[in-house]
């Protein structure tokens, strides 16, 4: 019995027609234009100004908070301009335009193919390189890695999780990563893992990439041979399902542990980072190559060129799409990610950013939405709930308003991983308006933490000016 | 047989006396004391429950003005000044008159002036649109189309026009409540001041984005150049962000702005008579002139001084 | 490639949608169709057709001129209630009869709710109920069939009601069983006499299996109302053998297996929860033993199931999906 996440998930057709297209190098536009927010947080500071000449690899803004990360220069030539720019969505975002000039690395990047397979023996050492590489989780959510692998005092991890699943369909830029450069990957995960102090690390790959699952297994039996460090990595096969690549249903999948409700992967002793997000861990540390180029997948029935692609980081969509044969005549929309969280595409001027895992063309046939009909309570939104929650239930209390009700039917929890309005026979947009009863929720329940929080804080203060009152 | 409808008279008659005080001794026993004002109030508010006040109906409106310390700290921009003098006068207060206002839509970008870029294909909310992407066109400020203002419009004074694909206001309808405003995820709508006899001026734009980046968007667009603002004598505008405001307080509806507006960014609506654009330029010109003259003249004089 | 398109995600969808569901459930229910037309002879047919018909257009009528909205004949689940209305009559019911109670099925117990997932009661339940107390001879007036294939028709009391009739006379049910020559066996593929549905216990839960297989419906309902009844009559079956009939007759017997696989596991009217489902199903089976042993009708499936449709809102309130990462 194979394992799996427990509760929800859906069988999607999983679509990988690009599974035997190797990674190659794109060529590197003309200009490329860096957004300054390409991870959740804080956008990044600028530290060049127009007319800076910039290598491949040179900071070009360092992080605006804590949760934030720095963005490196993915070409070498000149800053043209530093401004709002429109990303994909068509909404501005502050972005380095930078005219390219030859292709000049910084010298500090080792570019040599040998494999570096020595862990370092301090593992803060570690984490300051990922931070200064500016890498990101490159599942989706571009959360800034070092800030994954700092736990919060008083929680420790028990398991580093590499998610292998790649459960969308369509893509696998992920896939060829592990078949290509699988001995980086696996010493990427074992630098995680000793960051993380030096704990057991398991691959989570789907039983749809058995290829991938054997490399892994070879590759972890050949290092661990001749290196202790590497004899508590393993690779386990898990059933296919969506949403297994999300981090909780991965941690159920895996360590049969439920992350709480609100709580971080780290409170059951889990941490979860992506087969990319290894592979530049590895380049960051070993080979002093920070996070400026990612492999994309160019894929759709109606594509005629599938592909994966190395491309910088802040190359145009259009200019990767151009140099492997245009918009197909047929394709409707082109969705940024894969097909059940990917994020439809309205710019196609839109540079792409460090998680741009794909881009995925469709037909009116493929996407375009049915006509809703009435809910016949047939219940398949719960049964595909990943969570546990009752989409028919939260939408109806959305479109009633009943913020309270929406906040006690957990709607915060919800992932938008889609299940709910993909199996939906009525074709209701179930999830579009959950999404956005929950972001109302969410902002109720954070201000509410905040007003509890002053208050506990002007509480303490009150008992404190007593205490020394009375001490005085 | 006689006996049959005697004793059903008789019982039934008996039961109602029993239920009667069994009723009355409920009510007594679970009555609740209320400000009698509160029902007074509530029986003068326009009962449309629309929470245009900011309040969640016309009762509890009622509740919190009964309770506040005057009537105006609270304001009913349905029922209007006549529904807030009555309120006043069931509460022992003279209500200050407040003008009357009427939502406006600041966005001229209809299908012409804003050519389509994208087809949006998700539930139809101007909300879920907002939270996707800019919208539909190269304008990211503009109206999305999606009628959230009509939708939360209690009086029906909003539909959407398929020809432009913007909402349109029914003046006779609106009651100024501003549920529409808020409605709006963009905030196109403005609620302005109706003006005398319904004649007002304003600015029909939002785009902050830089001249020629509007201009390329939309054909109407707000360019922020300003000319407007030089052009006013009642220093009515203001230009912040690229994008010119008319403060309705101020402006004395001369429509010189109006006229002068290069991407017919402002209008007019309300007048009896159309604007004649170049009579209206004619006159600024002379003015203009006269003012140089003036002002040569005072120099000249300063000169001779 | 003109404009683009954008929605949100997700951006591909099931091939699932409501009118391959309901069409799964036809599928499902051709097997008993053909076998009812084929032991009860074209006046099955007729009825099938007048019921499904009348369904149909009551449906495409209401939602034309009355809801002013786009027809939902098009999901096929008025032909669902047509079929199941038919199968729940004795094939000599006059063609107007079968017709009214199609349009109290239609246009009372659904359309007036606001048509297809809102109505509370089983529209084909709800109709074939109203024809029962408007109508109550031609409802249990039971013929032995002709047949496509010749029969002379004889008019007999179906098992249930002879049972019945049996026990109020004074018998016993050892005495009653012995004298209707019931076999078990024969009642499996060929119970004979009863509602047209009700005819082969086969055909009807060789549909149960393919809209299982079709993961159109999940089992627990149906199963939990099996072991309900099962279980009930097994108790008073073993205290008086002499009163109470035994678990396999009340189980092969009425129209519990097309209630119970057909009926009550329609979706809208029926908990959308795995336990509320097993409540729901137990409900049923209880209350329909209860009503064959107590009551006054000899079969009690139908009044069980829209009795316990009543209670499915609290139902779906009391039993939720359990959440991930929450107690």
């Amino acid at each position: 019995m194979k394992r799996t996440f427990s509760i929800g998930g859906i069988h999607p057709h999983d679509s990988k027609i690009s599974r035997e297209c190797g990674i190659k190098p794109l060529a590197i536009p003309g200009t490329v234009y860096i957004s300054l927010s390409q991870h959740i947080g804080a956008p990044a500071k600028p530290v060049v100004a127009v007319g800076d000449k910039v290598k491949v690899g040179q900071v070009i803004a360092e992080p605006g908070g804590f949760v934030s990360a720095f963005i490196h220069s993915s070409v070498s030539g000149t800053v043209k301009s530093i401004g709002p720019r429109k990303d994909l969505a068509g909404n501005p975002q502050m972005t380095v335009e930078i005219a390219v000039e030859g292709d000049e690395w910084l010298e500090t990047i080792d570019r040599t193919p040998d494999l570096v397979t020595a862990i370092p023996e301090d593992g803060k050492e570690i984490v300051e390189k990922i931070r200064l590489g500016g890498i990101v989780g490159l599942g989706g959510a571009t959360f800034p890695t070092h800030v994954k692998l700092m736990p919060p005092p008083g929680s420790k991890c028990e398991m580093l999780i590499i998610n292998g699943c790649e459960c969308e369909p369509y893509l696998t830029s992920d896939y060829r990563t592990l078949l290509e450069r699988g001995e980086e990957v696996v010493v990427g995960a074992a630098l995680i893992a000793k960051a993380l102090g030096g704990v057991p690390c398991t691959f989570g790959i789907e039983e749809n990439k058995p290829e991938a699952i054997a490399h892994i297994r070879e590759i972890i039996a050949k290092l661990s041979a001749s290196d202790k460090a590497y004899s508590n990595i393993s690779v386990m096969s898990l059933k296919k399902r969506y949403p297994q690549g999300g981090e909780k249903q991965l941690i159920d999948a895996v360590m049969h542990r439920q992350v709480g409700s609100g709580g971080l992967p780290i409170s059951v002793g889990a941490v979860v980072q992506n087969v990319a997000t290894a592979l530049a861990t590895y380049e960051a540390v070993q080979k002093n190559k920070p996070l400026f180029e990612n492999s994309v997948t160019m894929t759709g029935e109606c594509f005629p060129q599938q592909a994966n692609v190395m491309v910088r980081v802040g190359t145009p969509l259009s200019f990767i799409i151009d140099s492997l044969g245009g918009i197909p005549e047929d394709a409707v929309k082109i969705v940024s990610g894969g097909p059940m969280m990917g994020r439809a595409v309205a710019n196609v001027d839109a540079a792409t950013l460090k998680g741009t895992g794909g881009l995925l063309f469709l037909t009116a046939a493929q996407t375009v939405r049915k006509e809703a009909s009435a809910c016949i309570r047939c219940g398949r939104c719960a049964d595909a709930c990943p969570m546990g929650l009752e989409p028919f239930l939260l939408r109806k209390l959305a479109l009633a308003g009943d913020m309270a009700a929406l906040e006690a039917n957990a709607v915060a929890d919800c992932i938008e991983c889609g299940c709910c309005l993909y199996s939906c026979p009525a074709n209701i947009p179930l999830l579009d308006i959950i999404r956005l009863a929950k972001a109302d929720v969410m902002k109720i329940m954070r201000a509410r933490a905040a007003e509890a929080k002053a208050k506990a804080e002007a509480e303490k203060a009150a008992a404190e000016a007593k205490k020394s009152e009375s001490n005085g | 047989m006689l006996k049959i409808v005697i004793w059903t008279v008789i019982t039934v008659t008996a039961l109602g006396l029993v239920l009667a005080v069994v009723l009355y001794l409920v009510a007594r026993r679970f009555k609740v004391e209320e400000d009698p004002r509160i029902d007074e109030v509530e029986k003068v508010m326009p009962g449309a429950n629309c929470g245009g006040c900011g309040f969640a109906g016309c009762r509890a409106f009622a509740e919190a003005t009964v309770k506040a310390a005057s009537p105006d700290e609270n304001f009913c921009p349905v029922g209007g000044n006549d529904v807030m003098a009555k309120v006043a006068a069931i509460l022992g207060f003279e209500a200050k008159a407040k003008a009357p206002m009427v939502a406006v839509v600041r966005c001229n970008g209809t299908c012409e002036n804003r050519p389509r870029i994208n087809e949006y294909g998700g539930y139809p909310s101007c909300k879920v649109k907002a939270a996707l992407y800019s919208g539909d066109t190269g304008c990211a400020f503009g109206c999305l189309g999606c009628g959230d203002c009509v939708a939360a419009c209690s009086f029906g004074a909003l539909s959407m026009d398929p020809e432009t694909g913007l909402p349109v206001v029914d003046e006779e309808k609106c009651t100024g409540c501003g549920a529409c405003s808020k409605a709006c995820p963009k905030g196109v709508i403005e609620l302005r001041g109706k003006g005398p006899r319904g004649m007002r001026v304003y600015v029909s734009c939002i785009n902050k984005d830089k001249g020629p980046a509007a201009k390329k968007a939309c054909a109407a667009a707000c360019i922020g150049c300003g000319i407007c603002a030089k052009t006013c004598t009642h220093d009515a505008i203001t230009v912040a962000d690229n994008i010119a405001y008319i403060d309705f307080a101020k402006c004395k509806l001369c429509r010189e702005c109006e006229a002068m507006c290069p991407t017919g960014a402002i209008h007019g609506v309300g007048f009896p008579k159309p604007l004649d654009k170049d009579a209206v330029k004619e006159r600024i010109r002379k003015r203009n002139e006269a003012a140089k003259a003036a002002a040569a003249a005072e120099v000249k004089k300063e000169v001779e001084a | 490639m003109g404009k683009l398109l954008v929605t949100p995600s997700p951006h591909i969808h099931t091939k699932d949608s409501t009118r391959s569901l309901m069409l799964d459930v036809v599928i499902a229910l051709l097997p008993a169709v053909i076998v009812s037309v084929v032991f009860y002879g074209w006046r099955e047919l007729m009825l099938l057709g007048v019921s499904v018909g009348a369904c149909l257009l009551l449906e495409w009528a209401v939602t034309r001129f009355m809801l002013k909205k786009p027809s939902t004949i098009g999901d096929l689940s008025a032909v669902i209630t047509g079929i199941l209305l038919a199968l729940n009559v004795p094939y000599t019911t006059p063609w107007w009869v079968i017709a009214i109670g199609a349009v109290f099925a239609i246009g009372v117990a659904k359309m007036t709710f606001g048509g297809i997932g809102q109505n509370i009661f089983n529209p084909a339940i709800a109709g074939r109920v109203f024809l029962l107390v408007s109508f109550p001879t031609y409802m249990t007036t039971w013929s032995q069939p002709q047949g496509l294939f010749g029969l002379d028709a004889i008019t007999g009391a179906t098992p249930l009601g002879a049972v019945k009739e049996g026990l109020l006379a004074g018998s016993s049910v050892q005495d009653i069983m012995a004298a209707g020559g019931y076999d078990y066996a024969t009642m499996l593929y060929a119970n004979l006499g009863g509602s047209a549905g009700e005819a082969c216990a086969i055909a009807l839960l060789a549909g149960f299996v393919y809209l299982l297989c079709r993961r159109v419906i999940k089992p627990w309902i149906t199963l939990s109302i099996f072991a309900t009844v099962a279980l009930t009559s097994l108790i008073f079956w073993g205290i008086n053998p002499a009163r109470f009939t035994d678990p396999l007759f009340n189980l092969l017997t009425g129209g519990l297996i097309l209630g119970a696989c057909f009926m009550a596991t329609d979706y809208v009217t029926s908990p959308m929860s795995a336990w509320g489902g097993v409540v729901f199903g137990v409900g049923i089976g209880f209350l329909t033993m209860m009503i064959r042993y107590f009551g006054s009708y000899p079969e009690g499936v139908s009044f069980a199931i829209l009795i316990m449709n009543a209670f499915v809102p609290l139902i779906n309130m009391a039993f939720h999906q359990k959440k991930f990462g929450r107690k």
